[in-house]
């Protein structure tokens, strides 16, 4: 029996009269890839936004790690993110700071009496690790859509998170490097060792990086499972036409 | 529609008041970002430099040019640099330092956050356990409070160097005699109350910009009324406080 990681009990989230999360019940376990899949605008990204403390459920729970996240402290709430890397959507790359100065910016802030040496080998490293070192010296509008996603990626990198959350990571990329991504999501894994939610509506990512799916319909988990038996035993027209799962598989 | 605004314009007050509380508790607590705050006063203060130069120079020629026919009616063209120092160290050098800055200075600042709210930025600093507010607003907000009196004192000198050439030019009136009558029509109170003013209008440009970014919405519609709105807003608040310090210091003058 594997550990929990992130347990989800009864979330709920309204915008003003948009309910867009409804007594959600979620369960991640050590390990594992999770692939959240739904439309735009079904709250996927909300989902993950609360379980780093950015947004607050209308009710429910969510415990991350073993700590219900509404309940800390500032304090106690930067410790558990320290442990939890969130990869945004529009990479959120620190415009006026060279790529260096953005990988360093967590490091120097949370590790105390890190020498220069250290410090510019754990950038290098991990720098290396998403294939961008040559980028170490520019600025983050030098650099082209996929870099600025697995710079974004070094970013959560550098503090070795537990687990790693990814918002929409192949949005707006072309195919050859939304393949790119996916591949080092799955090298991120392998060699940090991580646990992810993977948020997306792309299949190819969903299929090529989760271990395992959850849909995200009207607010609700509407199953949860591998991509194969989420959508070979769909019943609910609206996965089987969104998805189109016979595309895929051609 | 009436009542909704009313509540609106109560509830952005709230805000704002909840924002400048929020400074006053950030300031004095740990870990203190002081790299960030000499970038930010370089990037205010040295920046801001040619556009001052500028402005200052022409403000001293200009006003000295306007001011002489008046006082030559009565004869009166020698007191051209007291009357100047006057004006320009109690209420112009402060007053178009701050308009200056808060064109400049307070759109930067509030495109610049609003920008970086806009694509997640500060959510990003926020994840990575810094706070966002004390790297963003309390030090943008510190530089600017710092910077726009040095800036001020630069703008006094340097219209005061304006408004010498135009006198020389004119009057025959020499370097020493020009700044001997400059320095013997301003008092302590004069400087004392032009710094203090401008230390206000320094954090007013500053919190004003920090707050209408770190507010925006709507994408990038909402970064350009941002960096509009603290520009507006800022500048509205620096005639007020203008007109708050000028009681101020009558009241001071008149003990």
């Amino acid at each position: 029996m594997r550990d929990t990681v992130i347990e989800i009990r009864e979330l709920s989230k309204s915008f003003g009269d948009m309910d867009v999360l409804k007594n959600v019940d979620l369960d991640l376990f050590s390990g594992e890839n999770l692939v959240v899949l739904g439309k735009s605008g079904s709250g996927k990204s909300v989902l993950i936004k609360i379980m780093v403390g950015l947004l607050t459920q209308d009710s429910g729970t969510a415990i991350v790690l073993g700590r219900e996240v509404s309940k800390l402290n500032p304090k106690e709430l930067n410790q558990l993110r320290l442990k939890i890397g969130f990869s945004f959507q529009a990479s959120a790359l620190y415009d006026s700071m060279t790529v260096r100065e953005n990988l360093e910016f967590p490091l120097v802030r949370n590790v105390k009496n890190l020498s220069k040496v250290e410090k510019d080998k754990l950038v290098e490293e991990v720098l290396d690790s998403v294939g961008l070192l040559t980028t170490i010296n520019q600025m983050p509008s030098e650099l082209s859509g996929g870099q600025r996603k697995r710079i974004g990626i070094a970013r959560t990198l550098i503090l070795k998170p537990d687990i790693m959350l990814y918002d929409e990571p192949t949005a707006g990329l072309d195919p050859i490097t939304c393949m790119d991504i996916n591949n080092l999501i799955n090298q991120v894994n392998n060699e940090y060792k991580t646990t992810s939610i993977i948020i997306t509506h792309d299949l190819t990512c969903a299929k090529v990086t989760g271990d395992r799916m959850a849909v995200l319909l009207d607010g609700k988990f509407d199953k949860t499972g591998k991509f194969e038996e989420i959508f070979e035993d769909a019943t609910d027209g609206r996965v089987k036409s969104f998805y189109d799962y016979n595309f895929i598989k051609q | 529609m009436f009542s909704k605004r009313i509540d609106n314009f109560f509830i952005g007050l709230e805000r704002a008041f909840k924002f400048v509380k929020k400074f006053f508790i950030e300031v004095w607590v740990p870990p203190y970002e002081f790299n960030e705050v000499i970038r930010q006063c370089y990037r205010i203060g040295y920046n801001s430099l040619p556009l001052i130069s500028l402005t200052g120079f022409i403000v001293g020629i200009v006003f000295t040019n306007q001011s002489r026919p008046s006082l030559s009616e009565f004869g009166a063209t020698s007191w051209l640099p007291s009357l100047i120092s006057i004006a320009v160290v109690r209420a112009m050098g402060p007053l178009v330092t701050a308009l200056i800055a808060a064109g400049k200075v307070g759109s930067s600042i509030g495109a610049e956050i609003g920008s970086m709210k806009v694509t997640e930025q500060i959510d990003a600093m926020e994840v990575s356990a810094t706070n966002p507010f004390k790297f963003l607003v309390v030090t943008r907000v510190l530089a600017s409070t710092f910077m726009i009196p040095i800036l001020v004192l630069y703008t006094d000198f340097i219209a005061l160097v304006g408004s010498f050439i135009n006198v020389n030019v004119n009057e025959m009136v020499s370097l020493s005699t020009f700044f001997v009558q400059v320095f013997d029509s301003i008092s302590f109170l004069d400087i004392t109350s032009s710094m203090l003013k401008s230390l206000v209008f320094g954090f007013t440009i500053g919190i004003v910009g920090c707050y209408k970014g770190y507010n925006s919405t709507k994408g990038t519609e909402g970064v350009g009324k941002a960096a509009n709105s603290a520009v507006v807003m800022a500048m509205f608040l620096i005639f007020i406080e203008e007109l708050l310090s000028l009681q101020i210091t009558t009241f001071f003058r008149q003990l």
